[in-house]
């Protein structure tokens, strides 16, 4: 009797101690990394204004992604040098929080004095709207949420759009007719990138073969940071006959690129550059990657803030802005550049339109 | 008098006197010089960030968060405990919570009802959901005799992909404007549990639903102490071969168990549902489920200890953004966490030990006086 209570007790324990252990590495080393003001700044251009205080508050996994949140991350890092920030303060979500403890997020921030706010993530779209309320002369941004308020900024993407490109790349490239998608987390977010993507490779070869997976289903988020899966779901596609997979699935991506490696086939990157982010030994195998420049959008929103132009309501990053695009890095794709870059400009046109659900 | 580990550690045998204070006393000096350790390890001063803590977690507005959050962890730790009693493990919590309160939220969110019938039907959902969800477990091991810790777990994995299903614009979700977010049709005001400004100096208001928290606590009690199905139910979980003898129907004991531990299961994401989001969408919170077994051990399934553990749990959960502000790793709380269920385990394990060394050293004494006696009498 006794011995079915303990492993019972055991296969308890164990849960607890694994779920605790995943709420430890869903928090980075680095959040929290403060900046002291740089007091010389003043001294050095004397008429220039003391820089901005930042507060930029991350969802679940912060920095350490090599995908989004490290893109929004790379914008700051940008705005501290070039800008002369008097101080940032990153702040980093738990898992499984409610909103109340986003909201206290953002309002702790907003008390400390950092302004403007910036909030990385939809997640953060009811809070934002609520803090934003409370705290009308500090400026707040959202990326990827279009959450309305006199002091709200929305930083959007057309995924959709440069996923178009990938995809014809994709098609152009695939000498077996079949190419594959692997999604983080099925949510409508990452669906922009899937229809994107299916659109741009059917532009090409209207009955190429697209197989498609994603990784997890909502509420669990696990497939954004889960290299393991990425690599189970883009084998079962190189196996099947796949040769080139796009991944949207931030931190799972890695597995991805391990598979295309494995199996001798290509794979695309998103959100940054991953041909000169990801692993040394896997970025052969990156034949391009989706932009996805929140580098871009953290930074002009915050140089906005310093030259006091800040604008309310949502600033759309497309193709036309130059907000997402497709990357050349390594010369795999130099031989269709010409072809992509017709579609490109149709989409900036309007001649295509892509859908993005 | 003997006990086994585990009914110890459910907190089946009691403390009296004294030593039941000395137990979580001792558990919060371990719990406290454990966490200062670290702390100086990690090269943080102990004394400036537990003072941080206290001053943050006083804050008008943070007793307020602090008191929601516990709501749900009240129910939570609660819906475990039920099953604790009677040695079932309920781990599936989680998956129950998240569909009753799924369901839940799109019921409320299609009526149209007068405000207490309303707020009624939603919460009669959410408990009849939860329970059903649970009963799958509950049948699976009184026909098939499957462990209910396995079942349990996969059903919870079930219920996310359900979950997922469900949750799209097909189904019952509805696309939020203008977001990426999507989460079923919010529940209008008449389907909305009122909230109170407690707490002085603050805006923010407490859940309605502490009241319905509390309520559950009561019934609790009694439930297990003064009727029948709960002596039965806690004679089961002592010792099954006795209860069978004195004519306990166990099967249908492990039925009932199961479906009022998922039953209150289901109420478990009521306060957020009704009282802050009316809505359940993408981040609608996870792992409650989790966090209640914590909990409950905390609580020695105690219902008493289980609202100082619920508490102190939603104070460290509430503060760990101070000090991520400060510039502390805010993952000390997940150890701050871990380190007090731990030192309570040790330490009421120690305390029971102690007592039953000293009542075979009374004892052995009284025989050793026992047996002299007679001698004395005989010379």
């Amino acid at each position: 009797m006794l011995r079915t209570h303990a492993s019972k007790l055991a296969a308890t324990t164990a849960m607890g101690a694994m779920l605790m252990a995943v709420a430890a590495c869903g928090g980075s080393s680095s959040s929290g990394t403060d900046t002291a003001a740089p007091s010389a700044s003043s001294a050095s251009s004397a008429a220039a204004p003391t820089g901005a205080k930042v507060g930029l508050a991350y969802d679940i996994g912060g920095r350490g992604d090599q995908s989004f949140n490290d893109a929004a991350a790379a914008g700051l890092e940008k705005a501290k040098t070039e800008l002369k920030l008097a101080g940032t303060k990153e702040l980093e979500a738990g898992a499984g929080e409610t909103g109340a403890q986003k909201e206290q997020r953002l309002r702790l921030l907003a008390q400390g004095g950092y302004n403007p706010v910036v909030a990385v993530g939809f997640a953060y779209s009811e809070a934002i709207k609520k803090v934003a309320a409370e705290f009308p002369d500090t400026k707040f941004a959202i990326i990827d949420d279009a959450a309305q308020g006199p002091n709200i900024s929305n930083l959007v993407f057309a995924e959709n759009e440069g996923s178009f490109l990938v995809g014809a790349a994709a098609a152009l490239k695939t000498k077996k007719d079949h190419i594959g998608f692997v999604g983080g987390v099925q949510v409508p977010l990452i669906k922009k990138f899937e229809v994107g993507y299916t659109r741009g490779a059917q532009a090409v070869k209207p009955d190429i073969k697209i197989d498609v997976k994603y990784l997890t289903q909502p509420p669990d988020f696990g497939g954004f940071n889960d290299p393991a899966k990425g690599k189970t779901a883009a084998q079962g596609m190189y196996d099947s006959g796949a040769d080139i997979v796009y991944q949207a699935a931030g931190g799972s991506g890695g597995g991805v690129f391990e598979a295309a490696k494995a199996a001798k086939g290509l794979a695309i990157g998103v959100d940054s550059d991953q041909a000169l982010t990801a692993d040394a030994g896997v970025r052969a195998v990156i034949m391009t990657s989706m932009l996805k420049k929140v580098d871009v959008a953290v930074f002009d929103f915050l140089k906005s803030f310093a030259d006091g132009t800040v604008k309310a309501g949502a600033t759309t990053y497309d193709l036309k802005a130059g907000g997402v695009d497709f990357s050349a890095t390594g010369g795999q794709v130099d031989d269709i550049k010409n072809k992509l870059d017709e579609y490109k400009q149709k989409i900036i046109s309007g001649d295509i339109k892509v859908p993005s659900e | 008098m003997s006990s086994s580990f585990t009914d110890r550690l459910l907190g089946r045998v009691r403390l009296g006197g004294l030593l039941g204070l000395a137990a979580p006393l001792l558990a919060i000096v371990f719990a406290g010089l454990v966490t200062s350790i670290i702390l100086q390890l990690t090269g943080n001063p102990p004394f400036e960030t537990m003072k941080l803590l206290a001053d943050y977690g006083a804050q008008p507005r943070t007793i307020v968060m602090i008191i929601n959050l516990a709501t749900t962890y009240y129910i939570s730790a609660l819906a475990v405990a039920i099953g604790f009693r009677m040695n079932l493990f309920n781990i599936g919590v989680d998956g129950q919570y998240r569909l009753a309160a799924l369901v839940a939220a799109a019921v409320g969110g299609a009526l149209v009802l007068p405000a207490p019938l309303h707020v009624g039907v939603t919460i009669l959902v959410a408990v009849a959901v939860g329970g059903l969800w649970a009963s799958i477990a509950g049948l699976l091991k009184v026909t098939r005799g499957v462990s209910e810790v396995i079942s349990t777990i996969m059903l919870n994995a079930i219920a996310t992909g359900f979950g997922a299903w469900l949750l799209t614009t097909d189904r019952l979700a509805v696309a939020v404007s203008g977001s990426n977010n999507i989460g079923t049709k919010p529940i209008p005001p008449s389907g909305q549990f009122p909230g109170f400004g407690l707490i002085p100096g603050t805006q923010a208001k407490v859940f309605g639903f502490v009241v319905v928290a509390a309520l559950l606590g009561l019934a609790y009690h009694i439930l297990f102490n003064w009727t029948r199905f709960g002596f039965d139910l806690r004679a089961t979980g002592k010792s099954e071969s006795a209860a069978v003898a004195s004519g306990v129907n166990v099967r249908k004991m492990v039925l009932l168990t199961m479906v009022l531990s998922g039953a209150a299961a289901g109420l478990v994401g009521m306060p957020q549902l009704l009282g802050a989001s009316y809505s359940y969408s993408l981040d609608f919170p996870t792992g409650l489920g989790f966090t209640g077994i914590a909990i409950a051990l905390l609580g020695r399934n105690n219902p008493v200890g289980i609202a100082i553990g619920a508490l102190l749990w939603s104070f460290l959960d509430n503060s760990s953004d101070i000090l991520d502000l400060e510039g502390i790793p805010k993952e000390i709380v997940i150890i701050m966490q871990g380190t007090i269920v731990l030192s309570v385990i040790v330490a009421y394990e120690l305390v029971h030990r102690y007592r039953l060394a000293a009542e075979q050293r009374r004892v052995s004494r009284e025989l050793s006086a026992g047996a002299s006696a007679p001698e004395g009498v005989a010379a």
